[in-house]
């Protein structure tokens, strides 16, 4: 699971080192992706393993226009004003969920990938391991973007210095609309891999994003590096804490390492500031 | 002197409600190194950030190569032949060297001839080859500067902007930086650059002109501004 929770909070991390605001609405993307996944099985007849290209189009388009319809208006307003925006439009995609799709509970049967392996004597389910092997590969192919497109480092260079880059010539508001695409496609691809094995419900989104709030947090705020091995160290410590204890305290371990690391580094575990 | 490649005229500008430029200006001819000068929080800054298109100016005109530039967005600007380099070079911090300066070249105009400036980049600063896999942010500020600048003229500018270039540097790298200047004015490109030291900026440039409280109170020859009596008036306040 850590490799999904690292492209969750690398979508995450991407926009707040782009521009310095959380997208508080960030777990209902991905409740949408999940949404889209599932309405793509059930009504296309594509399979969830196929789907997250379709939720990696779905969510960029929904990244872009929410960066074009809300975003941009309020760039220059007060931070408060910045938090309200995407909490807002948390509460309004939750909202919209519960009233289209209502609170049933759904999940994808019989996906082609099913049943259990095992890996060294522990078994896991198949669409766990291929959801991650697949999150990595997302997760290497952003990289590779960011690090290795004229494109990629144009928009890392924004995150850096926004000034500077638009002296480049750079179009620093274009790279703000891209930068959300980019950050929806992450959620996407990561929401339409956990539909595989995950209920669907309007409020799916809360665990994903506070486990994503935790992670961008440790991996350091705009680190995408970061984010994966943060993603890892999260993904770890909630197997392991889901092993030695009660399952349902498994987050509370989680939370309790993020607020140890907090406290001791506060600009994160591989944080740069 | 041939005609002017810049003309800024009349600017004022505010910075949130407070207003910085008082109908300033500033002119460059074609080929001419410029000092702009005066006291700080003058508005020096401001007037080239205005002039790049980082700031809006409320009212006053920016004519580069003959075109009114005034109200254009910054990457819109550097595409018309205008290169500015920061204060206090801005870097991009966890960037290689070698990625800043291509970077610098990211305009579509200046694109198409990357490699051919980059080659004579590098003749001027050998430093973006030797150094050309180190993270920005670990290059000592005299390092850092001469990046900024190669970075600045891979737009391949016809007016170069610098702010402070000698900014926290030891005399020997200032030395150099203005050895790199001379060069870079003799191919041609007209430098306007930012610069406390009275003495040393009009050792360097043609002209210069003088900022205080957002106005341009002084203009003219380098020789004749080191030696008018208002200079000290600006500088030591009697
Ligand atoms: N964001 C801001 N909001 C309001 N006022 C500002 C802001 N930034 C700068 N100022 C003020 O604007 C004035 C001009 O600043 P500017 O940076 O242009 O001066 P400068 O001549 O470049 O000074 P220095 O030599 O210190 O670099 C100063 O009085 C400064 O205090
Ligand atoms: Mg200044």
């Amino acid at each position: 699971m850590g490799f999904v929770y690292a492209l969750v909070a690398a979508g995450l991390s991407l926009i707040f080192g782009l521009m310095e605001l959380v997208n508080f609405a960030h777990g209902e993307f991905l409740m949408i992706a999940m949404y889209v996944a599932f309405f793509g099985w059930s009504l296309g007849g594509i399979d969830p393993v196929l789907g997250a290209p379709l939720g990696a189009v779905a969510l960029a388009a929904l990244g872009w226009a929410t960066y074009h319809g809300v975003i941009r208006h309020i760039l220059s307003g007060p931070m408060l004003a910045q938090i309200f925006a995407t909490f807002g439009l948390a509460v309004f995609l939750r909202n919209m969920a519960h009233f289209v799709w209502g609170v049933d509970f759904r999940t994808v049967q019989d996906p082609w990938l099913s049943g259990r392996v095992s890996l060294g004597g522990v078994f896991v389910g198949l669409p766990q391991i291929s959801a991650s092997v697949a999150a990595f590969g997302a997760f290497l192919a952003l990289y590779l973007f960011l690090s290795r497109t004229e494109t990629g480092l144009a928009l890392t260079a924004t995150a850096q210095d926004r000034q500077a880059a638009s002296l480049m010539g750079i179009d620093t508001e274009r790279m703000f609309a891209l930068g959300w695409a980019i950050g929806g496609a992450c959620v996407g691809v990561a929401g339409a891999l956990v539909a595989m094995f995950f209920y669907i419900y309007p409020d799916v989104g809360g665990t994903f994003a506070l486990l994503a709030y935790v992670t961008v947090a440790l991996g350091g705020f705009g680190n995408v590096p970061g984010t994966l091995a943060a993603g890892v160290v999260v993904g770890l410590v909630e197997a392991l804490a889901g092993l030695l204890i009660p399952p349902a305290f498994k987050y509370s371990v989680v939370f309790l390492l993020y607020l140890a690391v907090v406290l001791w580094r506060p600009q994160g575990l591989f944080g740069r500031f | 002197m041939a005609g002017l490649i810049l003309e800024a005229r009349g600017l004022d500008v505010l910075l949130e409600d407070y207003q910085v430029l008082w109908g300033a200006h500033v002119d460059v001819g074609e080929g001419e190194i410029v000092a702009l000068l005066g006291p700080n929080g003058a508005g020096k800054s401001t007037l080239m950030n205005t002039i790049s298109g980082l700031l809006r100016p409320r009212g006053g005109e920016v004519v580069f190569a003959g075109r009114s530039i005034a109200g254009l967005r910054a990457h819109r600007i550097v595409r018309e032949g205008v290169s500015h380099v920061l204060e206090r070079r801005r870097l991009f911090p966890y960037l290689t060297v070698r990625q800043n300066v291509l970077l610098g070249a990211y305009n579509p105009a200046a694109r198409a001839g990357r490699d051919e400036q980059l080659r004579r980049v590098t003749e001027l600063f050998p430093l973006i080859e030797s150094r050309a896999n180190q993270l920005a942010h670990t290059l000592s500020g005299g390092e850092q500067q001469m990046v900024a600048i190669a970075r600045g003229l891979m737009a391949r500018p016809r007016l170069l902007m610098i702010d402070e270039p000698f900014l926290g540097l030891a005399p020997r790298i200032v030395d150099q930086i203005v050895g790199v200047m001379a060069r870079i004015n003799a191919d041609g490109v007209a430098i306007l650059f930012i610069e406390q030291n009275v003495e040393r900026a009009l050792g360097i440039a043609h002209r210069g002109f003088v900022l205080e409280s957002g106005r341009t109170v002084l203009e003219g020859r380098a020789a004749d501004i080191v030696r008018s009596p208002e200079i000290r008036k600006v500088f030591l306040g009697g």
